[in-house]
Order: C-alpha cells, then sequence, then structure tokens
C-alpha cells in the first residue's frame, strides 16, 4: 500500500479511547462488532457515514486514555485508511504501529484539513494533499526501526 | 550527560552503559501483565502467530478485574479463554475471582513488582508501580503478546519532566489532590511520551498508597511513566514482601529534564477535577454548588486500605444524602478482610454506603455503578471522559476519597472540613 485517498471525518483535541470504542462494548474481540460502535459517543452517525477507504483526521493528543488496542482495531476495521493528527497519545500510536492501523502526526493538515476535504496520503513521501482545497503537506516519516515492523507486516511478525 | 531514573532502568534491562532520550531500545522484561479485557486479545495474537511457549510462566500475571465477578455472557467467554490460556501454559500469577483484586492494587501487594523492575502491562494504569521505583508502563494487547512470546519489547527512551515536591501537604490534601493538580497545571497531554518523575523533601510525607496514586495518574498527563526514587517508605513496604531483588536506581545529578516545576505541598487544597478531562480541576473553595447522584470510592487509584480509612473518618456516625448511592470498592481480598476487621464496613453500611467484592466496574462503565442519562458522580478513579462511567451524556468528578466520602453525605461536592 504506498498511498490512500478518502472523504475526512473531522474531530478535535483528545480524542479518547473511551469514545473510540466505549467500554460497554469491550465484552467482545470481535473487529466487526466493535466497528459497528466505533466512534459513538462523539459521533453517531459515524458508522453509517464511513466508507471503505476513508480519513480521519484529529488535533492534538489522538487516543488518550485506556490501553484497549480495541480502539485502533475498531477504527481500522470500520474502513479508516489512515488517521492524521498534530499528536498522538502514546500507546494508540505503538497500538496502531502493532496492528497495521497507518498514521500521520502533521500539526499544520490536522489544523487545516476540514471535515468532509478529499485527502490523499503518500505513505513512501509522507506527503498529505489536499484534494479539495489543492494544499500539500509533509509529515514526519516514521523512524526506521518502526518502518521495519510495518514492512513486516506488524509487530509480531517482526518478533517471529 | 547522565541519566534520568527512568533511563537507567531501561539501560540495564537493555545491557546498555547509557541510553539517551530519543534511542530505540529492546529491554528485557521482569513482568508483563493482562487484564480480563486485553488479555483476550493478547492470547488471540499469541495462538495466531503459532506461538507455543511463553518466555516464563512466572513473569506474567493474568488478571481479571474488569468486568468481573463476570457481568454477561460475553465477558464470562473472555474469562473463560484466558483461563484456559493460562491453565494451558501453567501462568503462576493468574488471578481469578476469590484471589483477585484490582491489579494494580494486587500486583504491588503481592510483591510481584518492586525497585527496579521492568514492566509492561496491558492496561494503561501499569504506570502504577513506578511508585515502587520502578519503570513500568501501559501497552496494548499486541505488545502483550509480544512479551509473552519473548520476554522483550522495544522502547523509546523518553525524555523526562522533574517535579521538586517541597513541604507537608495539609489534613484533607492526599496523593490524588497532588497529582489533580498537577495534571490541571500541565495538562492531558502535559508529559506527553515523557517521564514524570517525583523528587523533593516533599516525598517524606507521601504514604506507598498516597505514591501509587500519583504514579497511576501519570497517564492522564500523557506521560510514558511516573516513578519515586527508593526511600525508607520505599524499602519498609517491599521488604519482606518484593518476590524479586529489589535494585534502587538514582537519577544522576546532571540528568536532563526538558523542565522541572517545583510545587508546594503545603500550599495545595484538595482538588476536584470537573467533566470531561482531569485538567479541568478546581479547588474545593471554587467547586460552586455541584449536585450528585453516585459517589464511587475505590479502583486503581483509590481503592487501597488507606483510602478506605479515611472515607470511613469522614462517614463514622453519619448518614448519605437521600437520593446518593455511595458504592465502595475495597482494590484487592487482603484489603477487604483488613478493612472488614478494622470495622470500617460497619462504618459504610450503616451510613448507607454498599460494599463491593474488588473490581474495576464502574470506573469505567463497565458495571456496578453505571451512571443513567444527566446524572453526576463523584468519584475517586482516574478518568472523567465523556461517556466513562455510563450515559454518554452522564459526569464524572474526580477527587479525593475524603471529598468523595464528605459528598456523600450532602449531596454537593463538599470540602471534608465542613462535614
Amino acid at each position: 500500500m504506498d498511498s490512500v485517498k478518502g472523504r475526512v471525518h473531522k474531530y478535535g483535541d483528545n480524542v479518547d479511547t473511551d469514545v473510540i470504542i466505549p467500554a460497554r462494548y469491550l465484552n467482545t474481540a470481535s473487529h466487526k462488532e466493535l466497528a459497528a460502535h466505533c466512534m459513538e459517543d462523539i459521533d453517531k452517525d459515524f458508522v453509517s457515514n464511513v466508507k471503505e477507504g476513508d480519513i480521519m483526521v484529529a488535533e492534538k493528543n489522538f487516543g488518550c486514555g485506556s490501553s484497549r488496542e480495541h480502539a485502533p482495531i475498531a477504527i481500522k476495521a470500520s474502513g479508516i485508511s489512515c488517521v492524521i493528527a498534530s499528536t498522538f497519545a502514546r500507546i494508540f500510536y505503538r497500538n496502531a504501529i502493532n496492528i497495521g492501523l497507518p498514521i500521520m502526526e502533521c500539526d499544520e493538515a490536522a489544523h487545516d484539513i476540514k471535515n468532509g476535504d478529499e485527502v490523499e496520503v503518500d505513505f513512501n513521501t509522507g506527503t498529505i494533499t489536499n484534494l479539495t482545497t489543492g494544499k500539500s503537506y509533509k509529515a514526519e516519516p516514521f523512524p526506521e526501526f518502526i518502518q521495519n515492523i510495518i514492512a513486516k507486516g506488524g509487530l509480531i511478525n517482526y518478533i517471529k | 550527560m547522565g541519566m534520568t531514573m527512568s533511563q537507567k532502568i531501561l539501560a540495564a534491562h537493555a545491557g546498555l552503559d547509557s541510553v539517551k532520550a530519543g534511542q530505540l531500545i529492546e529491554a528485557n522484561l521482569d513482568m508483563v501483565l493482562g487484564n480480563d479485557v486485553t488479555s483476550p486479545v493478547a492470547v488471540n495474537v499469541f495462538e495466531g502467530c503459532g506461538a507455543d511457549s511463553v518466555f516464563d510462566k512466572n513473569k506474567i500475571a493474568m488478571v481479571m478485574d474488569h468486568f468481573t465477578p463476570n457481568k454477561d455472557i460475553k465477558s464470562a467467554q473472555h474469562c473463560l479463554q484466558v483461563r484456559n490460556f493460562a491453565g494451558k501454559y501453567e501462568i503462576k500469577n493468574y488471578f481469578d475471582v476469590g484471589e483477585m483484586g484490582i491489579e494494580h492494587a494486587l500486583l504491588p501487594e503481592k510483591g510481584l513488582v518492586g525497585p527496579g523492575s521492568l514492566v509492561i502491562g496491558a492496561d494503561s494504569h501499569t504506570c502504577t508501580y513506578g511508585a515502587l521505583g520502578a519503570f513500568s508502563t501501559g501497552v496494548g494487547s499486541t505488545d502483550m503478546a509480544a512479551g509473552m512470546i519473548s520476554g522483550k519489547a522495544w522502547f523509546k527512551v523518553p525524555g523526562a519532566i522533574k517535579f521538586v515536591l517541597t513541604g507537608k501537604p495539609a489534613k484533607w490534601v492526599s496523593g490524588k489532590d497532588i497529582i489533580l493538580h498537577i495534571i490541571g497545571k500541565i495538562g492531558v497531554d502535559g508529559a506527553l511520551y515523557k517521564s514524570m518523575e517525583f523528587t523533593g523533601d516533599g516525598l517524606q510525607y507521601l504514604s506507598i498508597d498516597d505514591r501509587l496514586c500519583i504514579a497511576n495518574m501519570a497517564i492522564e498527563a500523557g506521560a510514558k511513566n511516573g516513578i519515586f526514587p527508593v526511600d525508607d517508605i520505599t524499602r519498609e513496604y517491599c521488604n519482606g514482601r518484593f518476590q524479586g531483588e529489589p535494585v534502587e536506581y538514582t537519577a544522576d545529578e546532571d540528568a536532563e529534564y526538558d523542565e522541572v516545576y517545583t510545587i508546594d505541598l503545603s500550599a495545595l487544597r484538595p482538588t476536584v477535577a470537573f467533566p470531561h478531562l482531569p485538567e479541568n480541576t478546581k479547588t474545593i473553595d471554587n467547586v460552586g454548588e455541584v449536585k450528585i447522584d453516585q459517589v464511587v470510592i475505590g479502583s486503581c487509584t483509590n481503592g487501597r486500605l488507606s483510602d478506605l480509612r479515611i472515607a470511613a473518618q469522614v462517614l463514622k456516625d453519619k448518614k448519605i444524602a437521600k437520593g446518593v448511592r455511595c458504592i465502595i470498592l475495597p482494590g484487592t481480598q487482603q484489603i477487604w478482610l483488613d478493612a472488614m476487621h478494622e470495622g470500617l464496613f460497619d462504618i459504610f453500611v450503616n451510613a448507607g454506603a454498599v460494599v463491593s467484592t474488588p473490581t474495576c466496574g464502574p470506573c469505567l462503565g463497565g458495571h456496578m455503578g453505571i451512571l443513567a442519562q444527566g446524572e453526576r458522580a463523584v468519584s475517586t478513579t482516574n478518568r472523567n471522559f465523556v461517556g466513562r462511567m455510563g450515559h454518554v451524556d452522564s459526569e464524572v468528578y474526580l477527587a479525593s476519597p475524603a471529598v468523595a466520602a464528605a459528598s456523600a453525605i450532602t449531596g454537593y461536592i463538599t470540602d471534608p472540613e465542613r462535614v
């Protein structure tokens, strides 16, 4: 996967893992069931609106709170192809890499991009292009160590 | 350039003489922890990749604490899956109903973590054990699975913020008020990716329970870990309890800190975090009139014996306000027994509170105290996010056991000095 393109679902600061997937649904590990309740406590229409390949954009400290890996799993299983944020909470950042949910830290893009914009992300160059406005942004590339984990298909394949 | 206390523990477990902030290392783990929510996902990963052995059956802990005693069939299936895994691989530290406690109250109590330990846990509040001079941090289920297989984890060595705590806290000011004050000051991402290292002459006034509470909430400031130096208070707690070999690390004199805060503990007031972030703090003098429906006293933050004693001190010979439900959750079976023998349960029940088995239950909106639409709770737990304890339109106010107990009596958020 070199690049993804999709419509943006935009959120603000401090989107926590309790709203990404509320604990009342943590009695299942089924990716499909988790995806059916993704974001419902801050955006009850997300599940019905999201389309395969869409992109999630948020501002600072995305994924703060609980270490539940169910959160990136729910986002990935809902069809989201990439999450762009100003900053990520550290456990979410780690979990996203470990399960193969592409994430990008880019403060300027996270501020500028609006709900409903059409955005393209090139993972090789780290370029984020807002196709609606024509503006491009450069995200910090992953360190080589993490690129290796992703290249091997996640942490488990990396350590095997 | 010297190293912080956290960096020294990481370096030692990576077999390196020194490390610096930003460096990626692989380190050997002393303990890998999971609970009944995160372990099933880890077991799926473990089995999915074809693993057939664990690195050390004595260095894995699995605690069935979140939705136990099981709240529904799905939760029961999860516990069954973990129970079977623990049986198959002879996991020594598997704790089920009857032996379990809230994981971050239980592991220190059982002596499974101690000074110098390197611990990962598939629970964000794993940072609690920094109170004992350990490097301890929360991870996800895949990291837990990888840790169970290999006994190792990769880390990006964190930078640090130093908090110099000075002076003696006033009567009703506890570890909870100190950490809420700090989060209010630096924000919920104020320590993102970093260590929070606590030091200063004020530590002599902070019990192990206070320190466990403070380190527990380091994650609420975004930190990778929170850590305290080892002193006589730590040694007294760990001596005869810690099953490993304690190693005391100290930060170098010339260790680099991104920021240094000095906090005069004698100037702090009981502090409450308003919805919906732990950084939305006000001192008890500025809370105004906030009517409440429920009080929760317990959790990995404040479910220890000293917390229950303070609640009992406030509730003794008093009655819970009409219309308020007060739920008290001792953190472990041992704390439950000790509280019972001390007569604390008589005080609680006579006041009109209920005493539960140990469980994380209401803290994360799991069970045993869920809020309805529009309801408000004062809770000694650690998060007050939207919908955290129940309905998306309910509210959680985070406070100390003293404030929570006082509020239960009046039905409004209340200064313990006034009841």
